[in-house]
């Protein structure tokens, strides 16, 4: 398998406090991680310079070979990252497919265009990612309507819209009901294997990181505590400290 | 202790409420669950008179609350913890504490930052931080703390364990366990069936704005088919 | 140097006053989130009152310092009660209100109040007695300065001090800084916080008539303090940062120091000074000195913008209805009806273009009468310097306007909410300025007159049918775009700045060329007027024009398509027919907003449109 992802030595403070420092791991193509530690422990701040909406005060962020360290948000979404928010973020004042428009239009470089309507381009293409994660019934409802489950869904089908490489997800499960959890999941790594996209997320409901996962990496205070395949994780004391607790809010 | 019956809530045209009635008695723990978007949290708003409901009654206390602002609602004894967490991120955790405090309450011993610090170490740890610079499960404790600063006499406690480490909500469960033992009741809403387990009496289930099921704990664990219907574990 | 000293200590003292009213202001911002147009007006009550309560003494009292002081202190405290009442009647119903609607509401009462002073007070200017005790002057530094500048010099620094311990020591101002934040929690934890609004009102109002009344020996009280106070109270409180009582303290000195120099040394451009000094502050720091940026206010938020979907069949044909209507009646219509049309044709295309970065955009624009001006200005200087024929003037028009707004917007499409509003304010100003002051160029106070239509055009009847066709073009295109890619983006970036950013749209450049393409159909709508005029003249880009494109774009209503249209023909219609009909136009003016404000909270379409689906559902 191909390397879609590395990072090295990544590294950011904030008025003094580093919130990462000395990150380094990476994700190969079609594989599951999962990122998960203790709230605080700097995994949206790592999300955040991963896809650019951050600066990193030091440390290399590679896509594909090709370093995307300190690019903007946009720019390294047209090298292929996808993402899904943690509060789900979507164009509450438009129809399920023309959030999806919207993405494929940006995709297509025609967002100055004047005239013809927004509405009519990319419409198959639109409804064909829709209908890969199942939402393809509700293409014109508004989204400021959507049930959450399906707002998340459709925060999926957005980030699939041009073709990504790799996909960061901040807890793509937050706020769902048990099966809506384990259906998105079983749902994102079809498509990662299928595909071979990379998939990095964080989670906090450990039923779907032990279930989905390939591998974990474990942070806390900012560092990098542990690596490795789910069991072997799970049974580190360190991270059963820090994190996991005694297992009894968890499956 | 607090009795609901037939609320109804709508938002725009939808029904969001439907004929939704429980009771809590006094000193126990009941857990509302629910998928998202089942009614959990407007059940608990309309409660407290955030969302004004189109039908129905709640009682608390014997008296009726529904129409009452919600400032007159919490007065009476009702405390609210909403999911999301609100703290003043301006207001340091000793003032934070200080806008939730009021007046002593018949036959309850009053709390005070000292006793909270007792029940809620680390937050005793950092009394003059502003609350933006504490973590998430940091906050959701003085979000807890700030409510109980009220003197309830019963707490509603919208999804505590959303978002939070595995370690956390255990400490979480000990708080609520600790609260339960001085005899406060509790309106608990979750979406996590282990934590729920842990601390609360009995369940009622909500779906789409309607109870379907309710009874102890003990029952909804042997009832499987119930679980899987409705919660889908 | 002694003058340099002099100047200074003016500006002092100018600060304090500044900065009293600017603490008023910016307390109730914090709380409310209301900006509040009317605290200048509630300055003004306070001097008025300030003035009755002193001049119109009993025997024994007049000319005491306990009947002056004591009168001082009362007309504070009555204008405190004042705006506890408007609090109470009004803005206590609109907290939910978008903050603009809110704005609108604020600017009604202003329009009220001034009709409410002229009747009580009278047009003239009113001259305050000097303070007792503090008559005369004291050495410093070898210089005479007089008493009452030193003792304002020193209010502004003792009210910081009392608002800074009443804010962080006395559990009414925790509650009050908590409440800034999440005022839905706030009552959820107990706290009545509409009793807690109205004493911030109370506070804040009180400090606009203290500012008020403490200049009664300072300057003579007219009719006019209200805007040219609330103008500068913005700028101090925007350059400050929204809701930093510090920061309206610094910036209240940096203004009031500012004009003192300026005065003595650029007369000219003080104004230009002022604005411009907002403008570097803001593109430095977006916040303000010392504001920071706040998370949306829980407990208020407003739901999002409705889809925008095909227009609806019925509106169609009465849009066609409405074209036929206009083409076939005008001929039987006098010139002077024609030349109303002409204007109406105008105003909707320039509240469209203000609605097009308003609705779809997100954008506030307090100065988008620059661009209607550049437009205006843009055509008749090429007629004054070139003469150029009209088909060049009114191709120059947009071409004007679209630079300037290229240029202007390159700042202000950076910034959001009042802190943009705000910027574009200070631009126009600058703008205004710029005509009003280069009297070689422009023609000053004067304007530019001789700006005629070529001979094809030179009757009513056929201008009209041009500016039909020219208005009416520019607005379909602006509705054409909205649903393109170009306005869907504009939408995007709107909803969720996050997300646009995520999936690689530019929502400063897609903002910035939608504020030029804006400005430029402003122009047109602006040079389209300069011929109907045949003259132009600065009051077309003053803050009036601008207030007055925001209330047609806002009693239209933002949400819908239509609006703007409707919120055109409506307001311009109304204002004609009041001042024509009515001395109290004002008065008249201000009651029927703030009762669209109460009523019909989302403008004249979205009433319409509500009541059609309400029917239909």
């Amino acid at each position: 398998m191909s390397v879609v992802l590395e990072v090295e030595g990544l590294a950011k403070s904030f008025g003094g406090v580093r919130a990462v420092q000395g990150v380094g791991f990476a994700v190969d193509a079609g594989e599951m991680l999962a990122l998960i530690g203790p709230n605080g422990a700097g995994k949206s701040t790592c999300f955040n310079m991963l896809n650019g909406q951050l600066r990193p005060d030091a440390g290399r962020v590679r896509l594909l070979g090709r370093d995307i360290t300190g690019m903007v948000p946009r720019r390294v979404w047209r090298l292929g990252v996808g993402r899904t928010f943690q509060i789900t973020a979507t164009f509450g004042s438009m129809t399920v497919r023309e959030n999806v428009q919207m993405a494929l239009l940006s995709h297509a470089g025609r967002l100055l265009h004047l005239w013809r309507p927004a509405t009519d381009a990319f419409v198959a293409e639109a409804d064909a990612l829709l209908a890969r994660v199942g939402m393809a019934e509700q293409a014109d409802r508004v989204s400021a309507i959507l049930a959450y489950g399906d707002l998340k869904r459709l925060e999926l089908a957005i980030a699939l819209a041009n073709a990504p490489r790799l996909l960061l997800m901040d807890e793509p499960t937050a706020g769902m009901a048990p099966r809506e959890r384990v259906a998105l999941m079983e749902l994102t790594a079809g498509i990662a294997r299928e595909s071979g996209i990379a998939v990095l997320f964080t989670e906090h409901d450990m039923d779907v990181v032990f279930a989905h996962a390939d591998r974990i990496i474990v942070l806390d205070r900012g560092r990098l505590i542990a690596e490795g395949a789910p069991p072997a994780v799970r049974a580190n004391p360190e991270v059963q400290a820090v994190y996991l607790g005694a297992g009894l809010v968890h499956g | 202790m607090l009795q609901v019956a037939g609320l109804s809530a709508h938002y725009g045209r939808a029904h969001i409420l439907d004929d939704v009635g429980f009771t809590v008695g006094a000193g126990e723990v009941v857990v509302l669950l629910g998928r998202n978007g089942a009614g959990k949290s407007t059940t608990m708003k309309a409660v407290m008179g955030l969302v004004p409901p189109s039908a129905g009654s709640v009682r608390f206390l014997d008296a009726e609350v529904v129409g009452q602002p919600p400032f007159r609602i919490a007065r009476a004894g009702l405390g609210y913890v909403p999911e999301e967490r609100r703290i003043f991120t301006e207001l340091t955790v000793l003032e934070n504490l200080e806008v939730g405090r009021q007046k002593p309450r018949e036959g309850l011993a009053p709390w005070t930052p000292e006793r909270l610090f007792e029940l809620f170490p680390s937050l005793g740890a950092m009394r003059d931080r502003p609350g933006g610079r504490m973590s998430g499960g940091e906050q959701q404790m003085l979000t807890i703390a700030r409510t109980l600063m009220g003197n309830p006499r019963l707490v509603l406690l919208d999804e505590p364990s959303e978002g939070l480490a595995p370690v956390i909500i255990e400490r979480m469960a000990h708080a609520i366990r600790a609260l339960k033992s001085e005899g406060l009741s509790i309106l608990l809403s979750e979406q996590n069936l282990h934590f729920a387990r842990l601390v609360s009496d009995r369940a009622v289930i909500i779906e789409k704005g309607r109870i379907r099921w309710s009874g102890s704990l003990a029952a909804l664990m042997d009832a499987a088919e119930v679980r899987e219907q409705y919660l889908s574990v | 140097m002694e003058d340099l000293l002099i100047q200074a200590l003016n500006g002092l003292a100018s600060a304090s006053s500044l900065f009293l009213v600017a603490s008023g202001l910016t307390v109730i911002f914090g709380v409310s989130r209301i900006v509040n147009f009317a605290h200048g007006s509630f300055y003004m009550l306070g001097a008025y009152l300030g003035w009755t309560l002193v001049t119109r003494l009993p025997e024994g009292l007049a000319g005491t310092p306990f009947g002056f002081w004591g009168g001082v202190l009362l007309a504070a405290l009555i204008t405190g009660l004042i705006g506890m009442v408007v609090e109470m009647l009004l803005l206590r119903r609109i907290y939910g209100s978008p903050e603009l609607f809110q704005l609108l509401a604020t600017f009604g009462v202003v329009l009220v109040v001034q009709d409410l002073a002229l009747m009580a007070w009278g047009p003239q200017d009113l001259l305050g007695p000097r303070a007792p005790l503090l008559r005369g002057s004291t050495d410093l530094l070898g210089l005479r300065f007089p008493r009452y500048e030193l003792f304002l010099i020193c209010v502004g620094p003792v009210v910081l001090g009392l608002l800074w311990l009443l804010f962080h020591r006395t559990r009414w101002g925790r509650l009050v800084r908590a409440a800034t934040q999440d005022r839905e929690m706030v009552s959820a934890l107990g706290i009545d916080q509409r009793r807690l609004f109205t004493g911030v009102f109370f506070l804040g109002s009180l400090l606009a008539g203290l500012g008020g009344a403490l200049q009664l020996p300072r300057e003579s009280v007219n009719l006019h303090m209200d805007l040219a106070i609330i103008t500068e109270a913005f700028v101090v409180v925007v350059v400050g940062g929204l809701g930093s009582l510090g920061g309206a303290f610094l910036a209240a000195l940096l203004i009031g120091e500012l004009h003192a120099f300026g005065i003595l040394i650029l007369p000219k451009i003080t104004l230009v000074l002022v604005f411009l000094v907002m403008a570097v502050v803001l593109v430095v720091r977006p916040h303000g000195l010392l504001g920071r940026a706040s998370a949306p206010v829980r407990g208020a938020a407003a739901a999002p913008d409705p889809p925008v979907g095909p227009t609806p069949r019925p509106l169609v044909i009465a849009g066609f209805a409405a074209l036929a209507l206009l083409i076939v009646v005008p001929p039987f219509l006098r010139d002077y009806e024609v030349s109303i049309l002409v204007d109406l044709a105008v105003f909707v295309l320039f509240a469209a273009s203000l609605h097009f970065i308003m609705g779809p955009g997100g954008m506030a624009s307090f100065g988008h009468a620059a661009y209607f001006g550049a437009g205006a200005y843009g055509a008749a200087l090429l007629v004054k310097h070139l003469a150029a024929p009209m088909g060049i003037g009114l191709a120059a028009a947009p071409l004007a306007a679209g630079l300037l707004g290229l240029a202007f917007g390159w700042f202000c499409v950076r910034l959001s909410g009042v802190y943009a509003a705000m910027l574009t304010l200070a631009f126009a100003q600058i703008a205004w300025s710029v005509a009003f002051q280069w009297v070689e160029v422009t023609g000053g106070d004067n304007g530019i007159l001789g700006v005629w239509p070529a001979a094809w055009a030179n009757t009513k009847l056929v201008y009209f049918y041009l500016t039909l066709a020219l208005c009416l073009g520019g607005t379909l295109l602006l509705r054409r775009v909205v649903r393109a890619p170009f306005g869907m983006a504009l939408r995007a970036q709107r909803d969720s700045t996050l997300r646009a950013e995520a999936i690689g749209i530019d929502g400063f450049r897609i903002r910035w060329l939608a504020f030029a393409l804006a400005a430029a159909m402003a122009g047109i709508a602006g040079g389209l007027f300069a011929y109907a005029k045949g003259s132009v003249f600065p009051t077309y880009l003053a803050i009036s024009r601008s207030v007055d494109a925001l209330l047609m774009v806002l009693l239209g209503g933002v949400q819908t398509l239509s609006g703007p249209i409707l919120g055109a023909i409506g307001f311009a219609g109304m204002q004609e027919q009041l001042m024509r009909a009515s001395d109290l136009w004002r008065l008249i003016m201000g009651g029927v907003i703030i009762a669209l404000v109460l009523f019909f909270p989302q403008g004249l379409a979205g009433a319409v449109r509500r009541l059609w689906e309400g029917r239909r559902a």
